[in-house]
């Protein structure tokens, strides 16, 4: 064919496309509302675990205040500051008001891009970074749903070990398995908890592999701290338990426990509402079971039904504030104190967790 | 069907006017089915784009943030392909860069004054890309080996290498155990000029003196003569092996010194994944820009752009990210294919016509 005809063809074609794209022109409501708030996500918004746990709170709170509150998002952002300050910098210039940065390491970004954007208000999920005016932090006791989850864990396991899955071997991943383990040994003193720790907070190839090396290592019940759901994946191949984590999306089939996840718009209503009466200010917040933001999934049958009762009575206990997770004695794996008899921790206490406690086996494969 | 695959001697211009702005059309109008059977209208996907890379002060920075790095590591990479040494290690490189500058940032006193100190770690990710480069260059110029393997290979070591001083030695003791090295001080982070790092003004400098490095000096001269053959150079009385360690060592070493832009004005500290996969993609960069320094700055803003333009798209039009990179993928395709059509041309020899008499 004749190169200048091809030419001719090809414009044609583009040509037809513009009239194919013309008259979809929506109209723009984001500017609109009173808060415009951008989201960035460390995953993509359907993964089935933590990224599409706050997107749906997104969606929750947009309804939630009709109208009044619209939002942008970019997802899959890498946790190097170029990329998040990149992200967080074109919500803006998208004319967000609000930035909410839902992973760790993105705290470092938000900070420098709080001390530029003085008017915008940066809320980071977890940490401790915050100043006086537009910068908070905020989390939940997600020790109460782990320990919850470490219950029924426990009560349907036959080989006596647990398997859990685990990002990074920091604070915020210790305090989760030892509360879980704190719960399980609550139910059956003699079980086991096998750590393995991925180095990362998502790869769906990494979480697999550790949950299928738990399994190898004779554990039937699996849970995770990762953000995909591939680890409850690998436990129904191996006719194994999985408990979920984040978000209650069960992809175990029969196999799937339960679940201990986040309801985001809890704090999302509450912050945003906050903005909008002018009465925001920086207080680190900390949800609980109580307030709603940590749920954990309704028990699969297999549950006994006594324990079933003792988990709905711990829950009950945990909301009416009488139940404190990490009550003493509890020693570390080398022995050490955590928390002394009669003692219970307290959130700075519970935060200063730096190694897993007694009964519990970790390894890394980074 | 028989088709024969032929070299162009030579190209005339209008031709490669038409090949070059057929292939921009034809990625148009595939990038812009696949947008269409998504529910997207293209037009708009492609004014974002844009839109999104120099639509205003903010995006125009940001571009320029993405393409410093590219740049440099493109010219990095120029020099060792201009031998025809596949360096295919920039990423390691880059990350090792970095290291060194981390670890002058990290041990030089605090109160030192800035332009010590960020002159310091310059050196420090300099030297340190360049024996990241010189390990595969001296095994290549003394026993041959392939280097496309080594350095590709020299990259992961380099990034675990980094993940264990995370992890390890380097582990800061005040992040709530959470595994990262600690954050510099303000004498090592890198001054703005006009609102962006002064990496910007690096990057034209380092432009400019491979250009002339190149093209105007006797070294550059024998690093073209050892890439068109070997065999010529050895004849001239080139001495190859030293030829091919300094090119290496020039090219890690501007690999260095993105790792140290990178860790100084972006990260403010090291991570393993510092250098972001500008090693890999200022291969594609250094390829289009046909090793021409002067060439790569414009190409590398070009792609900077479609890079930022891809991020913009998923902000403002709510695009999934895979649809982005989808975009990204089909314009590369098709550009990078005409350079295929650029040298080569297909010949579909005609049946021999049967004669009726």
């Amino acid at each position: 064919m004749n190169m200048k005809k091809f030419l001719a063809i090809l414009v044609a074609l583009i040509m037809v496309f513009s009239f194919a794209a013309c008259g979809d022109e929506e109209t723009d409501t984001f500017a609109d509302a009173d808060l415009r708030v951008g989201y960035i996500f460390i995953g993509p918004i359907n993964d089935g675990g933590f990224t599409q746990s706050m997107y749906e709170g997104a969606v929750a709170s947009k309804e939630h205040f009709a109208g009044a509150m619209d939002f942008k998002y970019r997802e899959n952002v890498t946790e190097d500051t170029q990329e998040v300050k990149n992200t967080g910098l074109s919500l803006i210039d998208e004319g967000c008001n609000v930035i909410i940065a839902c992973s760790y390491g993105f705290g470092d970004a938000m900070k420098e891009l709080s001390e530029e954007y003085s008017d915008v208000t940066f809320l980071h999920f977890s940490g401790s970074m915050k100043n006086d005016t537009n910068f908070d932090n905020w989390f939940g006791s997600m020790e109460q749903a782990r320990y919850l989850t470490g219950m029924a864990a426990a009560s349907v396991s036959e080989s006596n070990i647990l398997g859990y899955v685990a990002a990074h071997p920091y604070t915020e991943v210790q305090i989760g398995i030892n509360a879980f383990t704190l719960g399980a040994q609550a139910v059956n003193p003699d079980v086991e908890v096998k750590v393995v720790y991925i180095g990362t907070w998502g790869d769906a190839e990494k979480e697999k592999n550790g949950a299928e090396e738990l399994l190898n290592e004779g554990a039937d019940v699996i849970t995770y701290h990762a953000d995909s759901t591939a680890a409850q994946l690998a436990a129904a191949e191996k006719d194994a338990w999985a408990i979920g984590w984040n978000f209650p999306k069960n992809d175990a089939g029969d196999k799937y426990l339960t679940a201990a996840y986040w309801n985001p718009e809890v704090y999302f209503n509450y912050v945003l509402q906050n903005i909008l009466d002018g009465k925001f200010a920086p207080e680190s917040y900390y949800g609980t079971m109580a307030d709603g933001l940590i749920a954990i999934d309704k028990l699969n049958d297999a549950v006994p039904a006594d324990v079933q009762q003792k988990i709905a009575d711990t829950k009950a206990k945990m909301e009416a504030g009488e139940f404190e997770v990490f009550t003493g004695p509890i020693n570390y794996k080398d022995g050490s104190v955590l928390c002394e008899e009669g003692k219970t921790l307290d959130r700075a206490g519970i935060w200063s967790i730096n190694s897993e406690i007694d009964g519990v086996s970790a390894s890394s494969t980074n | 069907m028989n088709v024969k695959i032929i070299k162009r001697k030579d190209i005339p211009k209008h031709k490669e006017v038409i090949i070059r702005i057929m292939a921009v059309l034809l990625s148009i109008v595939f990038a812009g089915v696949i947008l269409l059977a998504f529910g997207l209208n293209p037009l708009k996907i492609f004014g974002a784009i844009i839109d999104g890379s120099a639509g205003s002060e903010i995006r125009i920075k940001q571009t320029v943030l993405r393409a410093v790095p590219l740049l440099i590591t493109s010219l990095g990479i120029i020099v060792a392909f201009k031998m025809k040494f596949w360096n295919i290690g920039a990423e390691g490189q880059i990350t090792m860069g970095a290291l060194g500058a981390t670890w002058v940032a990290l041990n030089l006193p605090e109160g030192l004054p800035a332009p010590f100190m960020l002159g310091s770690m310059m050196l420090g990710g300099f030297i340190c890309g360049a024996i990241w480069a010189f390990i595969p260059a001296i095994f290549k110029a003394k026993m041959g080996t392939n280097e496309t393997i080594f350095t590709l290979m020299m990259n992961y070591i380099a990034i675990k290498f980094v993940t264990y001083l995370q992890y390890g030695p380097w582990r800061d003791p005040g992040a709530q155990g959470f595994p990262k090295i600690a954050k510099f001080t303000e004498n090592a982070i890198l001054p703005s000029v006009l609102g962006v790092n002064i990496g910007w003004i690096i990057a034209l400098i380092c432009v400019a003196i491979i250009y002339v490095f190149m093209t105007r000096t006797k070294k550059g001269y024998e690093i073209a003569v050892v890439g068109e053959s070997v065999q010529t150079a050895r004849y001239a009385g080139i001495n190859i092996s030293r030829v091919i360690v300094i090119a290496m060592l020039i090219s890690g070493g501007l690999c260095g010194i993105v790792g140290f832009i990178q860790a100084s004005a972006i990260e403010k500290t090291l991570i393993a994944g510092i250098a972001g996969g500008y090693g890999f993609t200022a291969i594609i960069t250094a390829w289009l820009s046909r090793l021409n320094a002067i060439t790569c700055l414009f190409v590398c803003i070009a792609f900077a752009m479609l890079i930022q333009g891809g991020s913009y798209i998923q902000v403002s039009l709510g695009v999934s990210s895979a649809i982005s990179g989808l975009v990204q993928g089909v314009i590369l395709f098709f550009v990078l294919g005409s350079e295929f059509f650029l040298q080569y041309r297909l010949e579909f020899p005609k049946k021999p016509v049967k004669e009726v008499a």
